[in-house]
């Protein structure tokens, strides 16, 4: 059937107006003719763009810049990263060397991250709770695929975690990294040795087996001993201390080691100090930077070239 | 030699971890040197040749006029840390693989553990408790590390040896910080762990475990020795006794000190240098009660109604 249009093209109030079924019918045809045309042109471009992905909108929104090697995309790759930004763009040359840092920083803060990934996975097997806590232990070695592995991975991190500490605040020392002007981070990082302790420490009752509450009962009855606020300890009785109030009774929930004191330990554990811990490294790895970087290897200092305050 | 009881100490899981910080921190300790050897080695170099101080690049390392003093992060450390992360996860793993971590039975407080241990790493303050009682072994004395610790960066006035490892331009500051880690802390570690068996009793290594041991310690204390039955003159003896320590051992520690570390000596303050005393004398206190009580079997120096040192 001919179309009839006004002489504008348009349904105006002048012409005679078409057919609802009319309109209908010309615009479905267009829009058929416009699939034919359209959609192959745009298919070509879409490929065209895949050929080259990074130049794709999500790519750029997410890398923000190139990456082919200059200096400036080496240094971008840092800055422009979250996880990398804590880094400077360049350091000293002997910086990377091994022998000067061992490493010990960097391997504990990753030994966290592991103990943090392996302990969020162990939470999902273990109740706090007496009657549950040893069997959920059991469970995990004998029926949670892979919950062996994941338990000695935890236990040993922890261990190690101890050890790269104590071996990184030994490099600290030997290294004088502790002098004007990181004074304060060093102390930052005592702090952090305390706390790394108290994890592991209050990590040891979770499984409810004898090893970890005669440890825990052997260490928590030295706070008995406490002076002043321990029962057992000097003038501990003088100033008002029974089994039932001192600082022993506040550390385990109760006056010996049982149901609460897995409670209280469990979230010491899991959530108290690693939050408390968390905040120490943001202070510590900042100040790292603001207090000049790695502290070496520096050029030495000879004994005559020491400039003498003036007193 | 038991063999079997050597081995049973050194296997158990718990104890790998002090296994291996034996060769670990001997091996540290070995790069540490080898590394200050160096730098005091160029130092005197440097000292002896002022022309070549002015000119030299200051590193026991090789430098080459051209090369750069800075390198990118990206790759060259970035790549370190990867490889590290690397290198610790396989260890972990095949740590985990072949050594399943420690489980007794579920715990129970009517059975106690014989010798009943605190985790390793507290070990040393456990071994303390022999020989002083818990209110120093468990309470003061991890408070006045901590505290110790904290106010070293406050108290080392010395401005050589930042950045770098050296011996020769730190050694009353390294030796110390040594004597505290390795012989105080480390050392107890160890005997805590590979000596002490059941009742906290004295096993050499190989020595079988004897449940059924008893020792008849004949331990005395200060004041006896002395025939000094009143309680306020135990007292009294006592306090003349500690305060005598630190006062002796103190000019000593003086005489010492003004002489041989002349420079820090003038740097610090009257607060710093008594902050340095104080710690390093009750520092030495410890291994002087040590002594004590294994060569003259003495167990208490200082005797109040409300404490005992």
């Amino acid at each position: 059937m001919p179309e009839e249009k006004t002489p504008n093209g348009k349904n105006g109030k002048n012409g005679k107006s078409l057919g609802l079924m009319d309109r209908l019918r010309s615009g479905v045809k267009e829009d058929i003719t416009s699939l034919k045309t359209d959609l192959p042109a745009k298919a070509k471009e879409q490929i065209e763009t895949l050929k080259k992905p990074t130049k794709t909108q999500v790519y750029t929104s997410i890398f923000r810049h190139k990456h082919d090697d200059t200096p400036r995309n080496r240094a971008l790759g840092v800055l422009s990263n979250v996880f990398l930004h804590l880094h400077p763009a360049k350091i000293n040359r002997d910086a990377v060397r091994y022998c000067y840092t061992w490493g010990m920083g960097g391997i504990t803060f990753y030994l966290f991250i592991v103990l943090t990934f392996t302990g969020v996975l162990l939470m999902f097997y273990y109740h706090p709770s007496k009657v549950q806590a040893f069997r959920d232990v059991l469970y995990l070695e004998h029926d949670v695929p892979f919950g062996k592995l994941l338990r000695n991975m935890h236990r040993w991190a922890a261990h190690l975690m101890v050890i790269a500490v104590e071996l990184h605040m030994l490099r600290v020392f030997l290294t004088g990294s502790y002098k004007k002007p990181r004074e304060f981070n060093w102390n930052v990082g005592v702090i952090l040795l305390v706390l790394t302790l108290l994890l592991s420490f209050t990590g040891y009752l979770l499984p409810d087996d004898q090893l970890g509450f005669w440890a825990v009962t052997v260490g928590t009855n030295m706070a008995r001993a406490t002076p002043l606020l321990g029962h057992e300890g000097p003038f501990g009785a003088q100033f008002g201390m029974t089994p039932y109030n001192d600082v022993r009774f506040g550390l385990l929930g109760g006056s010996i080691v049982d149901a609460n004191a897995l409670l209280r330990s469990y979230i010491w554990h899991c959530i108290g100090i690693p939050i408390i811990a968390s905040i120490f490294m943001i202070v510590h790895f900042w100040r790292v930077r603001k207090d000049g970087g790695i502290s070496g290897p520096a050029a030495v200092i000879l004994e005559s070239e020491v400039k003498e305050a003036q007193k | 030699m038991d063999w079997k009881q050597l081995w049973e100490i050194i296997s158990a899981a718990d104890n790998v971890p002090i296994v291996a910080l034996i060769p670990l921190l001997a091996f540290y300790l070995f790069l540490a040197w080898r590394q200050a050897k160096a730098n005091d080695l160029l130092v005197a170099q440097l000292a002896g040749d002022p022309a070549l101080a002015k000119t030299h690049h200051r590193k026991a390392w090789p430098f080459q006029p051209g090369w750069q003093k800075e390198v990118h992060v990206w790759p060259f450390l970035l790549r370190m840390e990867f490889l590290a992360a690397i290198i610790v996860t396989i260890i972990l793993m095949v740590w985990s693989i072949t050594l399943n971590a420690p489980l007794e039975e579920p715990a129970n407080p009517n059975l106690t553990m014989n010798p009943a241990k605190a985790p390793w790493y507290f070990l040393g303050l456990q071994e303390m408790l022999v020989y002083f009682d818990p209110w120093i072994a468990g309470v003061v004395m991890p408070t006045l590390i901590i505290i110790g610790l904290m106010v070293i960066p406050y108290i080392d006035t010395n401005p050589l040896g930042c950045g770098y490892y050296t011996w020769k331009q730190r050694k009353f500051a390294i030796g110390t910080f040594l004597f505290g880690f390795v012989i105080l802390w480390v050392s107890m570690i160890i005997i805590g762990t590979f000596i002490r068996g059941p009742g906290w009793q004295w096993f050499w290594p190989g020595q079988t475990w004897d449940h059924n041991r008893l020792i008849y310690e004949v331990n005395r204390d200060l004041p006896d020795i002395f025939g000094i039955t009143s309680n306020l003159w135990k007292g009294i003896f006592g306090a003349v006794v500690v305060g005598g320590y630190y006062l002796a051992t103190g000019l000593l520690a003086h005489a010492l000190f003004r002489r041989y570390n002349a420079k820090n000596y003038q740097r610090m303050s009257l607060l710093q240098y008594s902050l340095m005393m104080f710690f390093l004398l009750t520092m030495f206190g410890l291994p002087i009660k040590i002594l004590l009580r294994h060569t003259l079997h003495i167990k208490y120096v200082w005797i109040t109604p409300w404490f005992n040192v």
